[in-house]
């Protein structure tokens, strides 16, 4: 039923099944529809973690220490759930820094050092490579023991067949093919690999579902559930046995350690980083994977332990390997189909895990080994050729096949030597050693390459002695004596009792001294001196914080060609091109194309792009194409274009927002400043209303009484209809005034400007107030007036303000003993007028109000006791008059003694200076400057606008 | 019994024109030409109404109203607030403060009367 092509013929198929999957998520990927951009395909993924070690392992572990097969999957689990936020910080740096292998992360922490890059990339390659012979022999073990259906027959140890006759030869040989096929079908820049991830996220799932079935199987298919397992089991004491272990406190030890260790190894194994890191899609993804990687790992790990008590009770003592019995017991059931699916299931833990961890580590090969060294080659012309990629592709083609190679050939010598379990915890500890160097690169600042090259090398020497040499001296390659006297028959120097330490599992003890020496040489070595630039640039990249280095001389160069675009794209082309010339000049050079690309170079290309966008980032720009970057330039100068943009956004944004916030200002004052208007505006109309309607109501009573009583006598009505005339006149003289104030406050007022003689003007107002002061018995007196007191203005409006002035002081002065003087003086620069009287005076602080609208002096103040006679705008009119040529007019005054109202006028020569006096109106605005010289004579005699 | 009515005003006019109007329509009609005088005026002339200026010097007419409904031996007396500032807010002050009515100015004389009857039922 089961022959070998049948087996044959199933591995193939699901093979091809596998690549049409990782075809069709690529060409999904191409079309940029990722297939694999989903938290469930990157939990599953990270089931890589489970290889044939666990497929098949955990039984054989099981059946010889019960439970303790767990710790190598509390370590991942506990790695996932509590320490998450490593893996977010490390997935975050790999993919700013495009970080494309754990080689690539430590070799770019500290400084972009090729000889780290080399040393990590030869310590997981001697680490690893157990760990792939591991899965070869697994493979072609289950091969040989399904292909010998229906016998349960174990296979001869390895050495013992011919090496064509080796199935472990062939698995290694279609494994590198398909690999091949998987990882280098064409070159990625960010190293990522989509159809694989489908494949292994598939895989993950059929060892799952494989391991599952047989769990089922024997659970419930071969017995009556879990509860009747163990109850056989404790009927049997070598069984029992199994159940009641850890009673030393070494095996509490070697717990602890092997937790230390897998939780390790689920970070830093090559194909762990190379799936939860590299080909992780989006960091959120690992919020979903936190929860469900450890429930996978809970789930394969459901049935260990029942089926491992089911395979000792059936099948008597050392008769079959308790690593096979995942495939023995379908098989002694004649569950053929069964037992063909568990094959598949473990070849999908083998495939999986070879798949994934020779990528990874032929990406580290080819990058951080053979490259370097090729390109420093000369002879080989490589740094000149424009495209590296064919060769690329060809050095990691080599490197799967030689990697596989060598996992052979560890089988082929050593793979007897030890169960699956010890050869896995190797691998575990070799990359251990990788844990103070990654962890301490994204958590702290102080390390250095020298540090990070010593911390690896102590580790990797200590590893390989305490551990990789006893194995190889297990299986015969070094003398037995190694291991029991120590080197050169040094008992301080046993490998596995180093300095006399004993009490320990091998394990443990490797990872002590490994790690103790790892840990002490990275910090001790790493403290001896300062972060030079480069570390401490790369180090805030890695860990954040502080801003970046400060400014140091290039050491590397870059030529014209790149350096001009990188200044254009910032300074744009002519700018750049100009700078590039000046600098060029003062090298006397002729032109940009002779500047040789050195570091002076560097340095002005540095300092003109500082000048646009800062220090820091200039130095970065010019770093991108001075010294190797793992950055791309375009992807730089994507950022930066971007960071840039984003500055000169938000200084502008501020830039609008102060303006803004001064256009507020300003706004909210024209707006205080409108309401008050507004509200002046709204009194001053209730005000005129006010006056308005006074008179208004007299003349309505009178009128509608004389109207409705027909016998009113005649004297009566005499006296009405004469106060109905009277208010009739006041209303008019009120409405001609406030025409007048608003004609003159808005500037529309027609003004006829020429010299006028203030005596003159004065006089004339004092004659038409005569008939007036005469019947008050008032006395004028008039000081002697100069001639040629003579001034620029509207003869009209100043007999207007004479007239004012005067009939006021008649107002307020008592009949009979009033008086009221007039005077006048001339000054070099101006004309001044006095007009005194002895009434009652105004008080200090009406002195500006008699000034204002309606307010003649009594508004709320009660200075005066009667309420004046007239309309309160003459004194406003005055005053608007008179600053309308640039004078003054105000009132000296005490209550109780007099006021004296004073005004100035600006005095001009005289006659004969007209013309400088016209130039002057005109530079004011007066509008009617040019009017004034052709009419001198004026309106004289219209008296406007008397309060009376 | 007739009436008796204090008119108070600060523009001379507007009193004898509303002293011969209310004596023609039979009140006894006494006069006050600002505030104070017109306080003084209530306390003996003892008004069963006062037509009330508002705007007045020395003391305004809500003042005086406000002084007039105070004065218990005033008890009962209308008061009728007369304004040439016809604006809302001026209204509803004189009447908060106890005016029983409020004329704008200018007047009808038919409808002062008229108001003045219906106050004095």
């Amino acid at each position: 039923m089961l022959q070998g092509w049948v087996i044959v013929l199933a591995s193939f198929l699901y093979l091809g099944v596998l690549f049409g999957i990782a075809w069709y998520a690529d060409h999904r990927a191409d079309h940029g529809r990722s297939l694999i951009a989903n938290p469930v395909v990157y939990a599953l993924s990270l089931g890589v973690y489970c290889t044939t070690w666990t497929f098949y392992g955990s039984v054989g572990r099981a059946a010889a220490n019960g439970i303790g097969f767990l710790p190598i999957y509390l370590g991942p689990t506990l790695l996932f759930a509590l320490a998450g936020f490593i893996l977010y910080r490390m997935i975050r740096v790999a993919k700013s820094n495009r970080i494309t292998s754990i080689a690539d992360l430590v070799a770019s922490r500290y400084g972009k050092s090729q000889l780290l890059g080399g040393l990590v990339t030869v310590i997981a390659v001697v680490g690893v490579i157990p760990y792939i012979a591991l899965q070869l022999k697994a493979v072609s073990n289950s091969f040989t023991i399904l292909s010998s259906y229906p016998d349960i027959v174990m296979p001869a140890s390895a050495g013992a067949v011919p090496l064509f006759q080796d199935s472990a030869l062939y698995v290694a040989m279609i494994l590198a093919a398909f690999t091949i096929l998987f990882g280098t079908r064409h070159l990625d820049a960010t190293e990522r690999h989509e159809g694989m991830v489908a494949a292994i996220a598939v895989e993950s799932i059929v060892k799952l579902v494989a391991f599952l079935a047989v769990g089922a199987f024997v659970v419930w298919g071969l017995h009556g559930g879990v509860a009747d397992i163990f109850a056989r089991a404790a009927e049997v004491p070598e069984v029992a046995r199994r159940l009641t272990r850890a009673d030393t406190s070494a095996a509490y030890g070697s717990w602890g350690t092997l937790i230390f260790l897998s939780l390790f190894a689920a970070l830093l194994l090559p194909r762990q980083f190379q799936i939860a890191v590299v080909e992780n899609v989006d960091v959120k993804h690992l919020n979903r994977a936190v929860w469900m990687f450890p429930l996978y790992l809970f789930l394969i790990n459901l049935f260990v332990l029942p089926v491992a008590l089911a395979g000792l009770l059936h099948f008597p003592a050392g008769t079959v390997d308790a690593d096979t019995f995942v495939l023995t017991l379908p098989m002694a059931h004649q569950q053929e189909g069964l037992a063909l699916f568990v094959f598949i299931g473990g070849l999908s833990a083998a495939t999986g895990m070879v798949i994934v961890e020779t990528i990874a580590l032929s990406t580290m090969v080819c990058n951080d080994l053979v490259m370097p060294l090729l390109l420093r080659l000369r002879w080989l012309g490589l740094a000149e050729k424009a495209d590296l990629s064919g060769l690329l592709l060809e050095i990691r083609r080599w490197a799967i096949a030689v990697i596989l190679g060598l996992g052979y050939l560890y089988f082929r010598v050593a793979g007897e030597a030890y169960a699956l379990v010890s050869i896995g915890l190797i691998s575990f500890a070799a990359v251990a050693q990788f844990a103070p160097v990654v962890i301490g690169g994204l958590f702290w600042k102080g390390g250095t390459r020298d540090g990070a090259v010593a911390g690896l090398v102590a580790g990797f020497v200590l590893w390989a002695y305490t551990l990789l040499l006893p194995s190889f001296a297990k299986s015969g390659w070094l003398p037995e004596g190694f291991i029991a006297h120590g080197l050169f028959g040094i008992e301080l120097l046993r490998p596995q009792q180093l300095l006399g330490l004993t009490g320990l599992d091998e394990i443990t003890h490797c990872l002590v001294w490994s790690l103790l020496a790892n840990l002490g040489a990275y910090v001790g070595v790493s403290l001896l001196r300062v972060p030079n630039a480069r570390e401490a640039r790369q180090a805030s990249l890695f860990v954040g914080g502080t801003d970046l280095a400060g400014h140091t001389a290039w050491g590397g160069s870059a030529g014209v060609a790149d350096l001009l675009p990188l200044a254009a794209r910032f300074l744009g082309r002519e700018r750049a091109e100009e700078g590039f010339l000046r600098h060029a000049r003062s090298r006397s050079l002729k032109s940009v194309d002779e500047l040789p690309g050195d570091a002076r170079l560097a340095n002005f290309a540095e300092t003109l792009l500082a000048g646009a966008i800062g220090s820091a980032s200039a130095r970065a720009m010019v770093a991108s194409v001075v010294s190797e970057e793992p950055l791309g330039l375009d992807e730089v100068m994507n950022i930066l274009d971007e960071a840039s943009q984003v500055r000169a956004y938000s200084r502008e944004l501020e830039q609008k927002s102060q303006e803004l916030t001064r256009a507020t200002a300003e706004l909210r004052q024209a707006n205080e400043r409108l309401r008050e208007l507004d509200r002046m505006k709204d009194d001053f109309i209730s005000t005129v209303t006010h006056e308005l309607r006074t008179p208004l109501t007299s003349i309505r009573a009178f009128s509608e009484m004389l109207h409705e009583d027909p016998k009113i006598d005649l004297a009566q009505r005499t006296r009405f209809l004469a106060i109905i005339v009277s208010e009739t006149v006041r209303l008019s003289r009120l409405i001609n005034q406030i025409l007048d104030l608003a004609k003159l406050e808005s500037g529309r007022a027609e003004w006829t400007v020429a010299a006028v003689d203030v005596g003159e003007v004065i006089r004339e107002a004092a004659d038409s107030l005569t008939a007036l002061f005469a019947e008050k018995r008032v006395a004028l007196d008039m000081d002697d007036l100069h001639p040629g007191l003579t001034v620029m203005a509207d003869r009209d409006r100043l007999m207007q303000v004479m007239v004012n002035l005067l009939s006021n002081a008649l107002k307020f002065v008592p009949a009979d003993s009033g008086r009221v003087r007039v005077g006048a003086e001339g000054t070099a620069s101006e004309v001044r007028v006095r007009v005194w009287d002895n009434g009652p005076g105004i008080h200090a602080a009406d002195h500006e109000v008699i000034f204002d609208k309606f307010r003649q002096g009594s508004g709320g103040t009660d200075v005066l006791t009667d309420k004046p006679q007239g309309t309160g705008l003459g004194l406003p009119i005055s005053r608007q008059i008179i600053e309308y040529f640039h004078g003054r007019l105000w009132v000296e005054s005490t209550s109780g003694a007099g006021a004296c109202f004073v005004f100035t006028l600006p005095r001009q020569a005289g006659d004969n200076n007209k013309l400088a006096t016209a130039e002057r109106e005109s530079q004011r605005g007066g509008p009617a400057a040019g009017a004034a010289l052709s009419d001198s004579g004026g309106k004289h005699n219209g008296v406007r606008g008397g309060s009376q | 019994m007739s009436h008796r009515i204090l008119v108070v005003d600060d523009e001379p006019n507007i009193v004898i024109s509303l002293e011969f109007l209310l004596k023609k329509e039979g009140y006894v009609v006494a006069v006050a030409g600002d505030g104070e005088a017109a306080l003084q005026q209530a306390g003996q002339f003892l008004p069963d109404l006062v037509l009330l200026d508002v705007m007045m010097p020395k003391k305004s007419g809500f003042e005086v109203c406000e002084t007039l409904r105070a004065n218990p031996a005033l008890a009962g007396v209308k008061i009728v607030m007369l304004t040439a500032r016809g604006r809302e807010t001026e209204v509803t002050k004189g009447l908060a403060l106890g005016a029983d009515a409020y004329i704008t100015k200018p007047f009808s004389t038919k409808e002062l009367v008229a108001r003045i009857k219906a106050l004095l039922g």
